[in-house]
């Protein structure tokens, strides 16, 4: 039987993306009649709206509708969200504007051109307030509240204590803290926000496609803001979209906008979002200022972590923020064996627009903090960067490993892939280089950064924010749901449907392999269909493509589907070949006796009996038309009364070094090399593979030295376009040298481990370390732009 | 985001041109690769109520050596002048800087003039063009003048065009076996420079030098060979610079006065 | 000389992949959006509007051109190529598609038809360029997914080839 699985099998979806033969949102066709909208956006950080005056607008030629605030208020709930507090968010701005760019008015009109040209007839009036932007200002008794009923900024905070920290500190030789800032950014996809939406006024039910990534956590956020049962809202995802990186999460207001646009007009109403108000106000991952403290002992080692996490989510905590926060908390302490640990969580308000989840999901955030601490420890310690880093790597015998905080890491061995890393001369040949350059009085500095990487989410990890009575009033919640399906059509081909959303991760060419390894067919043969429909398909509110949850979740189910598939069709076989179904293999397009494989049947017609012949079927079997699996792994429980949480089910290992130089003439960060070593268990498909960790290590440099929004002291938002919020080219990536080792995860039938947000988690904190050992500082604020590279220069000169 | 409604009209001559100019008075603008102007159509940032579009007229995409000066129209892409064989020899400076304007895609329709009369503070051409000591053809109803690339150049993205006037062609002095250099830094590659140098021989003794990026427009001195390096230090303190979203002013200076001495080693390499 | 006034719509014809299309435009109509939503060809798609991205790169008389710079009346009379023109009729695709998915440069896709067409422009004029001639031109355009190593290893490919 030849193995699908491993082997690195060309894409099925390229034919049809190369040949410009997509299907993005707004490719698929519209009913005639179909309206357009354009929304008007604050210009103001902070105002109360005094009063919007549409006459103009509405008189405009080709304008079917103005909706503001109070009709959306009239004809909607607030969203719900993850943390209970007097805070009311609807899909356009009622009575206050809280960030530059928050939706404040929708136009309708015939075209979208026409719509923008009534929109400069709006005229609104706004009473401006003071803002407040930076996270730390916004905590203190004297910042301007955004919800005023709230009483703070500070939404939510919560301790954790595991352990015994106070112990660890008291007994500790040292004690080395540090505060580190992660910057605001987003990761933008080429393709921006898309919804299409229709009422039915009969049976007051929506259908809606949109570019919504998942989770599907979302469905009933939405369902319940627009006051219909589940049923009546229709969710349709589109067959391919152009990118997410977790940040069509956040198209899920504009679906509830979009969507009560056609309940007003009586008619479809189709929303392109362009370029600049992507960027103004789509999404971003949320900055965070971090204290983090270490007790660590004369020998690097750490005994005790404490760390205040102060996150700072914009506007508003749309659903299911303040996930970033939790969704790493198990791995609090990354790849280190760390016992005693003391963790404050703060979620705080800030008249920015509202953050969420990007890729590294709350992990670029911690790994900074984290890796900037271990090599300032050796620093004070005056030890090397490496050992320090080695001495306290979780060792490779106590796998699976519970952390302090609650997360079970099923597998790895952190020092042996650090070993592999360094070796054949690689961290000598790093060192050569610094030397060299050192010598000729050039800026060259070495940086390490270790990561452990989560992927597939337990859906009961935000409930950590509760406390423990609260989460027992609320019942408990825990798991994640993975679905797949198999289907036989009457000719024997098979199609797969699973509960992911398509953007780029190539879904359905893994899918392929995985289904055809089973089945002994090509992947070729299978097809896979991942326009996920909530009237038709199946789905859970897991569902979707985020949290690195394919190939942890997904993918499982999909091979659970198949598995079972298998030996249905191998009692099958056994019948129509007069052999018993031990003897029956699936292999090459047959169903085969194993020990005279002449005897075969393609695998088609074996297939096709259940449609045409079910009375041929032995007894014991039913039909195999169709296959559902559902997989909800038992590692991902609910959290314990103290608070530990087993936030994911796998747990990758990425080790990553470079060497980067200074250009004292341009203050340009170069880098110079660059290793990568990741173990995520069983890889599946190399090329795809790869393929993601390149690209994560792109928006790692970005976060390095490139992208970050940045607001002037009144909230404006500076960087409008793509010419001042600077995506990298191909100039700007330097090249990675992938290594990988296996530690297949014993907690998947698959043993494949999500791999894909990993360098957006560690290339930032290595290139930081890299720049603080080129020029001998402490603080290394990213993104490390000239700008900040000369003013660090500067200090030291 | 679209652009405003706008009339279009696509003249076929410079007279015809310069007529619908007359006739919208101060509100066309005109129309040649688009790059610039499109996107701030598309953002709504200028208002227009007519678009003329003289990528059409075929008198103007004409390049032509007319008295020890190359006169390029303006319907010449960047592109087709980056591909002319005898840039490198003719106009060294120009073939060192138009590999650092845009892109390919963009250079295929940004035009020369139109990237002078955009004027953007460290834009390459606008640079190259008052280091030569270039000149501006414009064209209206009234009549036709020439003015030197320092009197055309005012401030960041101010030209001393007339609503009504056309840029016809630009005009850059040959600078045959003269030894140039020319360096910029920016964020990304291609992206608008944050400061640029250009650097000419002028003879055995004095060098003459060009920055963008420090002022509203680019500026010009020549100095002494040997005092180079320190006469670029005072004067990146008289321009000061200043502060954007990519630098800030000290930021800029220290550029122009690290980038300055290399242009100027580089350019008396160039000439031995 | 040729006027349209801004309340009238022109009717724009051109030549798309070969094929003689006519549709109507307002004077203001990208030419983006005249190719998607006009004559119906959406393998073009808009990343930006202005200019930066590049995934909205078309061949306008051969020529590699950001079709949201451009506005529809602009390509009256034009031979416009866009994506749909590469592959054959049959669906098989050509060498610089092909060497793009042996290499795995694409992911979901969306950048890609820009690219392709700025190479077919490119290559056409240097079709053996250089490593640093391929990331010169590809700079031009903004991908998120791939990282770009593997469409500088496509391109390589695809100009050893043609």
């Amino acid at each position: 039987m030849t193995d699908q699985l491993g082997k690195p099998v060309l894409r099925k979806e390229d034919p049809a993306l190369l040949s410009g033969r997509g299907r993005y949102a707004d490719d698929l066709p519209i009913p005639v009649g179909t309206l357009h909208a354009h929304v008007i956006r604050s210009p103001h950080a902070h105002a109360e709206i005094v009063r919007v005056d549409a006459a103009k607008a509405l008189a405009h030629e080709g304008v079917w509708a103005v909706i503001t605030g109070e009709d959306v208020r009239k004809l909607s709930d607030p969203f719900l969200a993850a943390v209970k507090a007097p805070v009311q968010q609807w899909t356009l701005a009622v009575e206050r504007v809280r960030y530059v760019g928050e939706p404040v008015v929708l136009v309708v009109a015939e075209s979208r051109y026409l719509a923008e040209d009534a929109a400069e007839l709006v005229t609104i009036d706004y009473q401006p307030l003071d803002p407040v932007l930076d996270p730390v200002e916004a905590c203190k008794s004297a910042a301007p509240l955004l919800h005023p009923a709230a009483g703070t900024n500070e939404i939510s905070v919560r301790e954790f204590r595991y352990g015994d920290p106070d112990g660890a500190f008291a007994r500790a030789d040292r004690r080395i803290a540090m505060t580190v800032p992660f910057p605001r950014l987003s990761f933008t996809p080429i393709e921006c926000y898309v919804v299409v939406a229709q009422h039915n006024a009969a049976e007051n039910s929506y259908d809606v496609l949109a570019n919504f990534q998942g989770p599907f956590s979302m469905h009933p956020v939405m369902a319940l803001a627009l006051r219909v049962p589940g049923p009546k809202f229709r969710l349709r995802i589109p067959p391919d979209s152009g990118g997410s990186f977790g940040i069509k999460l956040s198209v899920f207001p504009y679906i509830v906008l979009i969507a009560l646009a056609a309940r007003i007009t009586g008619r479809p109403v189709k929303w392109t979002e362009d370029r600049i108000e992507h960027l103004v106000a789509a999404s971003s991952g949320p900055n965070r200022v971090t204290q983090i403290e270490a007790a660590v002992g004369k020998d690097g080692r750490i005994l005790g972590l404490k760390l205040d996490q102060l996150e700072d989510y914009g506007a508003f905590l749309r659903a299911p923020m303040p996930a970033p926060l939790y969704r790493m908390h198990g791995a609090v302490t990354g790849a280190y064996d760390i016992e005693h640990v003391e963790v404050k969580n703060r979620a705080v308000l800030t008249n920015k627009m509202p953050a969420s989840l990007i890729r590294g999901f709350g992990g670029p955030q911690l790994y900074l903090a984290l890796e900037r601490l271990m090599q300032r420890i050796a620093i004070e310690l005056k030890l090397d960067p490496l050992d320090v880093i080695r001495r306290n790597l979780i060792a490779a015998q106590k796998f699976p490993y519970r952390t302090a905080a609650g997360a079970l890491y099923d597998s790895g061995n952190y020092a042996r892939a650090v070993e592999i890393a360094i070796g054949d001369g690689r961290l000598a040949d790093l060192k050569k280089r610094r030397e060299a350059a050192r010598a000729q009085g050039r800026h060259y500095g070495i940086g390490f950064a270790v990561v452990v990487e989560p992927a597939m989410s337990n859906m009961g990890y935000l409930s950590t924010l509760m406390t423990a009575q609260a989460r027992e009033k609320a019942g408990p919640k825990n798991g994640a749901v993975s679905m797949a399906r198999l289907t036989i059509d009457p000719l024997g081909a098979v199609t797969v449907t699973a509960d992911v959303t398509v953007q780029g991760q190539s879904h359905e060419t893994v899918l392929a392999q995985i289904v055809a390894q089973e089945l002994g067919l090509s992947p070729g043969e299978v097809e896979v269909v991942l326009e996920l429909d909530t009237a038709k398909d199946q789905w859970s509110i897991a569902a979707g493509t985020y949290s690195s949850r394919f190939a942890s979740g997904t993918a499982v189910a999909a091979h659970m589907a198949a598995v079972a598939m298998r030996d249905k069709l191998k009692a099958i076989g056994a019948k129509q070949l007069n052999v018993l179904p031990d003897d029956v293999e699936l292999a090459q397009g047959k169903i085969r006796s194993r020990s005279n494989p002449d005897n075969a049947l393609p695998f088609g017609r074996v297939a096709g009996t259940s449609h045409w012949s079910p009375v041929m079927l032995p007894e014991t079997v039913a039909p195999a038309l169709s296959e559902t699996a559902v997989w909800t792994p038992p590692e991902l429980e609910p959290p314990s009364i103290d608070d530990r949480i087993n936030t994911s089910l796998t747990y990758g290992f990425i080790f990553d070094m470079c060497g980067v130089e200074i250009d004292p003439v341009t203050y340009h960060v170069r880098v110079d090399r660059y290793v990568s070593m990741h173990d995520a268990g069983r890889i599946m498909n190399p090329m795809i593979a790869e393929g993601q960790i390149r690209g994560a290590f792109a928006q790692g440099i970005a976060a390095a030295l490139y992208e970050e929004f940045t607001y002037n002291e009144e909230g404006a938002f500076l960087n409008g376009t793509f010419a001042d919020y600077l995506v990298p080219t191909v100039g700007e990536i330097p090249d990675v040298e992938i290594l990988h080792y296996h530690s297949p995860s014993p907690f998947t039938p698959l043993g494949a481990k999500g791999l894909a947000e990993g360098n957006c988690m560690s290339t930032p904190a290595c290139i930081a370390n890299a720049i603080a050992d080129a020029l001998g500082v402490s603080a290394v604020e990213l993104p490390a732009t000239p700008r900040r590279i000369h003013a660090l220069l500067q200090a030291r000169a | 985001m679209k652009p405003r409604p706008f009339d279009y009209v696509q003249p076929d001559t410079v007279e015809e041109a310069v007529a619908i100019l007359a006739e919208y008075g101060d509100d066309a603008r005109i129309l040649a690769g688009g790059q610039s102007l499109v996107p701030m159509l598309n953002l709504r940032i200028v208002e227009a109520r007519a678009l003329v579009d003289i990528s059409r007229i075929s008198a103007l995409d004409v390049m032509r050596e007319v008295r020890g000066k190359i006169e390029i129209g303006a319907a010449v892409t960047q592109n087709k002048l980056l591909a002319w064989p005898q840039l490198a020899e003719k106009l060294p400076l120009v073939a060192a800087a138009l590999p650092h304007v845009g892109h390919f895609q963009t250079r295929n329709k940004g035009t020369v003039c139109g990237s002078i009369a955009h004027a953007d503070p460290s834009s390459e051409l606008p640079l190259t063009l008052a280091l030569l000591g270039g000149e501006v053809v414009l064209k209206s109803e009234r009549g036709e003048r020439v003015l030197a690339a320092e009197d055309f150049q005012k401030d960041m993205l101010t030209t001393a065009r007339a609503p009504d006037e056309l840029i016809a062609a630009v005009r850059f002095p040959l600078a045959n076996g003269k030894g140039v250099a020319f360096r910029e830094v920016a964020r990304r590659h291609g992206d608008f420079a944050i400061v640029a140098v250009a650097a000419v021989v002028e003879d055995k003794n004095t060098v003459r030098l060009g920055v963008g990026g420090m002022a509203g427009k680019p500026m010009v001195r020549r100095f002494a060979r040997e005092e180079a390096a320190g006469a670029i230090a005072a004067w990146a303190d008289a321009l000061e610079g200043y502060e954007d979203l990519h630098a800030s002013a000290a930021m800029r200076r220290d550029l122009f006065r690290n980038l300055g001495p290399l242009a100027v080693t580089e350019a008396i390499r160039c000439a031995a | 000389m040729r006027r349209v006034n801004r309340d009238a719509r022109a009717r724009v014809s051109l030549t798309l992949n070969g094929r003689k299309l006519a549709a109507e435009a307002e004077p203001r109509t990208l030419l983006c959006d005249f190719l998607r939503h006009a004559l119906g060809a959406t393998g073009t798609h808009v990343g930006c509007e202005h200019g930066v991205c590049g995934a909205c790169t078309v061949l306008i008389d051969g020529v590699a051109t950001r079709s949201c710079l451009t506005l529809a009346v602009q390509a009256e009379g034009r031979e416009v190529r866009t994506v749909e023109s590469l592959a054959a009729p049959d669906g098989e695709l050509n060498p610089l598609q092909q060497a793009f998915r042996d290499h795995h440069a694409l992911q979901c896709g969306f950048c890609t038809p820009g690219i392709l067409m700025s190479f077919t422009d490119y290559l056409s004029r240097n079709p053996h360029a250089s490593e640093a001639e391929i990331r010169d031109v590809l700079s031009g355009h903004l991908c998120r997914c791939t990282g770009y190593a593997s469409i500088v290893a496509a391109l390589k490919r695809a100009a050893r080839r043609e």
